[in-house]
């Protein structure tokens, strides 16, 4: 089991009082499963990825990560994490914002270059290791900072709607591409978005979350085949997941 | 919230304090030590920290030397009298407020230009900034001189010090808001057919008003330092900076210390009311508090 | 040509006309050929002469117009002033403004560093400054020790460079750099030092920022009581002149990593010092510069004004306090001369310096 939290919860102090950001949550995420969080803004899925990651501490509840504490996990180096922005250091090249956590973890120098040359490769940015991060496009730039959580070879991936910004077009081809670099790894992979095309498409499992107070309505296996060409989203299979997916949403707000 | 901004402060300030006790007693020390040795008297340590905050004309005067200072040259002076703190504040405020003036209305002005005029920009913006690189202050004496040669004298030499220096950040911090507009919000007004006096006035004037009261706080703070640096050189007559000089002429460095305590305040209070003016109007123009 | 530019050109012609009837008699054969040449470059306000010649509108031919007719007027200024002059003086400068108008125009859709615009325009805004000083100061014959004319204060500059070396470098090289590199290396430091805790830094930003605006300069004499006539007491003043802009625009240079940027340097379980020199000293390397250009100012004024209150016979504040008392007027601009191009030497080193570190900024980014 790489990830699973027993009976999670957070509450944030506001000025307005206390607000539930995650009640009672528990899941399992095996490993080299593609779990996707979906749910409205304000659901605690991306919360619930920072508790995961140790930047958010949870104030009830248990959760470890491959059977640690989420902080010693961090500690050692067991995810990588890419964010809803690229977050792409603007003083370092492409090929030195990919390196800078092998720098932090203090990796030869000949090490650092063959990796970051691989995953370059990887993510298809070939020759554009020596540009700067403004001067690519905002495709380019995520794929960069996928590059970058992938360089360290942590067998956990952490994304948090890494492709919301970004237009149906770019988002459908880095979408086949995270597939594909996913069968090719093995890495479990947990990610969040508030797509739900996206979600079915990508996922082995999809979990459903509700806001106010923050928790999980539905959790879905989906059964679609592990070869997912983009026009498999037009088969009946996949709408069937994705009408089941709705339905869970909108129980969540049925009681708003 | 209270708790979180002010606490620290003020514990800085209570640092200070302390620290500024503790030199107090260390630098006025030497000259204590040699008077008991002189008069061959017997010290304790008690009395060498109650002498010590206790001299006439101390290297470093206490805290509450030049607060009792202060004090007795305010509220127990008459405001008419020529060794009112109060008299000697408001010439120096009077001429800093002139300059303020004057040199916002320069420095709006020479933004206007440059933003709507581009050989303007590049004629005038890099000898802006070369302006500033002149010591203004270093030769203010020497222009208070000289106007005073050709008779202008008082308040206006003194202001135009201030005007100088107030100018510059004005003049930047405007063209930069006068800039500020959205592309977006520019060509919504374009596609209105809008003429550039127009534009000015609904769009880029209205954007800019937060960049200028932001310069306002930097610009009226400056303003004081010029009022006070081109008092020195009136000979020693009237002003904050006069006191200043003053003061280092005879010694008096509980003069120097009070004169210069008082000046801070000053700034304080004028950068205050900068702050609720620009309160007041963004508040008038529907931002939010 | 735009509005603007045959408004101006018109003016030119105008002023030219005026020099050439009022003029025809006494002016020099100089002044004269340069007054024709403006009135016949108001021929080119017909729109059928600029149709059929585009040569004629081109910015260099205002250029040398221009240039012309001020070497004219300076030839011969010795002779007063009188209204024909100043119509040529005036010509020349629009014609100067309209050579600039119009290779603005051409450069409009430009992109990119363009060496004429950037340097030369300013360079000739320069020019045309210390024209009219000069003429303002000779035509009308105010007195040397009222303001110098730029000629005057130029001789200075170059028959008493020994004093002006020995001054510079009294104020500039001991003062001011000492000062300035301790003001804003402790500052740095203290900085760096402050940031590690949240409780310090609340504390001392606002106080910092409120003691920046503070009349510090008046700590000079007291500096002076202190450290003694030489140059550690003006390195005393600059040092606490410089201090606290170095200390709050670092402390705010360092938090101004964003909070995403963080949580992946804390993702990366980075420690203290990893974090400081890969995120948050690069990042706050725009403030830290702001710091250093406002500091190079403040530096020149602190040691300058702080000589006011005593000095050894030396230093360009000793100087320009000495030479004020005696009418030298043409040696205190020629000191002053020193002190901004030292200032302006500083300032401009600094803004390329900057330009290369924090190259990544997007005040000048580069697709």
């Amino acid at each position: 089991m790489v990830i699973k939290a027993d009976k999670l919860n957070l509450d944030f102090e506001t000025n307005d009082g206390v607000v539930h950001a995650l009640r009672d949550l528990d899941l399992e995420i095996g490993a080299g499963e593609f779990v996707s969080l979906i749910g409205p803004s304000g659901c605690g899925k991306t919360t619930f990825l920072r508790v995961i990651a140790d930047l958010e501490t949870p104030t009830g509840g248990s959760i470890a990560v491959n059977g640690q504490p989420p902080e010693q996990a961090r500690l050692a180096r067991a995810y990588g994490y890419v964010f809803q922005a690229p977050a792409l250091l603007s003083w370092r090249t492409i090929a030195r914002n990919i390196s800078l956590p092998l720098e932090i973890m203090g990796l030869s120098s000949g090490e650092q270059q063959e990796r970051v040359e691989r995953m370059i490769n990887l993510v298809g940015l070939d020759g554009f290791g020596g540009k700067f991060p403004w001067q690519l496009s905002g495709g380019m730039q995520q794929r960069a900072s996928i590059a970058r959580a992938l360089a360290f070879d942590a067998d956990l991936l952490l994304m948090d709607e890494p492709f919301g910004a970004l237009d149906e077009i770019v988002r459908d081809h880095l979408n086949e591409q995270l597939l594909q670099l996913w069968k090719k790894t093995g890495k479990t992979i947990c990610f969040v978005t508030h797509s739900i095309p996206e979600a079915v498409y990508l996922s082995t499992k999809i979990v459903v979350m509700s806001p106010r107070p923050g928790r999980i309505t539905d959790v879905i296996t989906s059964d679609l085949p592990d070869d997912r060409p983009l026009d498999i989203r037009e088969t009946p299979k996949f709408l069937e997941i994705a009408q089941r997916v709705r339905e869970g949403l909108r129980e969540g707000h049925a009681d708003d | 919230m209270l708790r979180q901004k002010l606490l620290p402060v003020l514990t800085i300030i209570a640092a200070i304090a302390v620290i500024w006790y503790g030199f107090t007693v260390y630098l006025n020390a030497p000259w204590q030590l040699d008077q008991y040795e002189k008069s061959a008297t017997e010290w304790s340590m008690t009395d060498l920290v109650r002498d010590t905050m206790a001299h006439d004309r101390p290297v470093l005067p206490a805290p509450h030397q030049v607060v009792a200072e202060i004090w007795k040259t305010t509220v127990k002076k008459k405001v008419t009298s020529k060794r009112s703190l109060i008299y000697h504040s408001w010439i120096t405020l009077s001429s800093t407020l002139l300059g303020f003036v004057m040199g916002t209305f320069t420095g709006m002005m020479l933004a206007i230009f440059i933003v709507e005029n581009r050989a303007m920009d590049k004629s005038l913006m890099p000898w802006i900034i070369a302006s500033q690189t002149i010591p203004i202050l270093a030769i203010a004496p020497m222009i208070i001189v000289v106007l005073n040669a050709i008779g202008l004298s008082g308040l206006l030499p003194k202001a135009l010090i201030s005007t100088y220096l107030s100018f510059f950040p004005i003049a930047v911090g405007m063209v930069k808001g006068l800039r500020s507009p959205d592309p977006m919000l520019i060509d919504l007004m374009r596609t209105y057919n809008c003429s550039r006096w127009q534009l000015f006035i609904t769009l880029r004037l209205p954007s800019s008003i937060p960049y200028l009261f932001t310069s306002m706080k930097i610009a009226i703070a400056i303003s004081l330092v010029g009022a006070i640096v081109g008092e020195l050189p009136t000979g020693a007559v009237a002003g904050l900076g006069a006191r200043l000089l003053s003061g280092s002429y005879y010694g008096q460095t509980i003069q120097i210390w009070s004169a210069l305590l008082t000046a801070a305040t000053l700034a304080a209070l004028l950068v205050i009311a900068v702050n609720i003016a620009a309160q007041i109007t963004q508040r008038m123009m529907g931002a939010p508090k | 040509m735009t509005g603007l530019q045959k408004l101006l050109n018109a003016a030119a012609a105008l002023c030219g006309f005026y020099a050439l009837v009022d003029g025809f008699t006494t002016l020099s054969p100089a002044l004269l050929l340069a007054a024709g040449l403006v009135v016949v470059c108001g021929m080119r306000l017909s729109p059928a002469l600029a149709a059929a010649l585009p040569v004629v509108i081109r910015p260099q031919l205002d250029l040398v117009i221009s240039l012309i007719a001020a070497c004219a007027v300076l030839a011969a200024l010795q002779d007063g002033m009188v209204g024909a002059v100043w119509g040529i003086a005036i010509a020349a400068w629009l014609h100067g403004w309209l050579a600039v108008e119009k290779t603005m125009a051409d450069d409009a859709d430009a992109t990119g560093f363009n060496w004429v615009v950037s340097l030369g325009v300013p360079l000739f805004f320069g020019f045309w400054l210390l024209f009219f000083w000069e003429a303002l100061t000779i035509g009308l014959g105010i007195p040397t020790v009222l303001l110098p004319p730029p000629s005057m204060i130029g001789a200075r500059l170059v028959t008493s460079t020994a004093i002006l070396m020995a001054d510079f470098q009294q104020t500039f090289l001991k003062a001011v750099l000492a000062g300035y590199a301790i003001g804003c290396g402790s500052a740095f430091v203290v900085a760096i030092l402050v940031d590690r805790s949240n409780f310090l830094r609340r504390g001392f930003l606002p106080i910092g920022n409120f003691i920046s605006a503070l009349p510090i300069i008046g700590v000079a004499p007291i500096m002076v009581m202190w450290f003694g006539f030489d140059w550690q007491s003006k390195a005393a003043v600059v040092v606490v002149m410089t201090f606290f802009p170095m200390m709050v625009n670092t402390l705010s240079g360092l938090s101004a990593a964003s909070a995403m940027e963080r949580d992946l340097l804390d993702t990366y379980a980075a420690g203290y010092w990893q974090t400081l020199f890969k995120l948050q000293l690069p990042a706050a390397m725009p403030f830290i510069f702001n710091a250093l250009k406002i500091n190079s100012t403040l530096a020149l004024i602190g040691a300058i004004v702080a000589e006011f209150f005593g000095t050894p016979i030396v230093g360009i504040g000793f100087r320009i306090s000495t030479e004020v008392g005696r009418m030298n007027l043409d040696m205190v601009w020629a000191e002053i001369a020193v002190a901004a191009l030292a200032g302006s030497a500083s300032y401009g080193a600094l803004s390329l310096l900057e330009r290369r570190i924090t190259f990544w900024h997007p005040s000048y980014r580069t697709k």
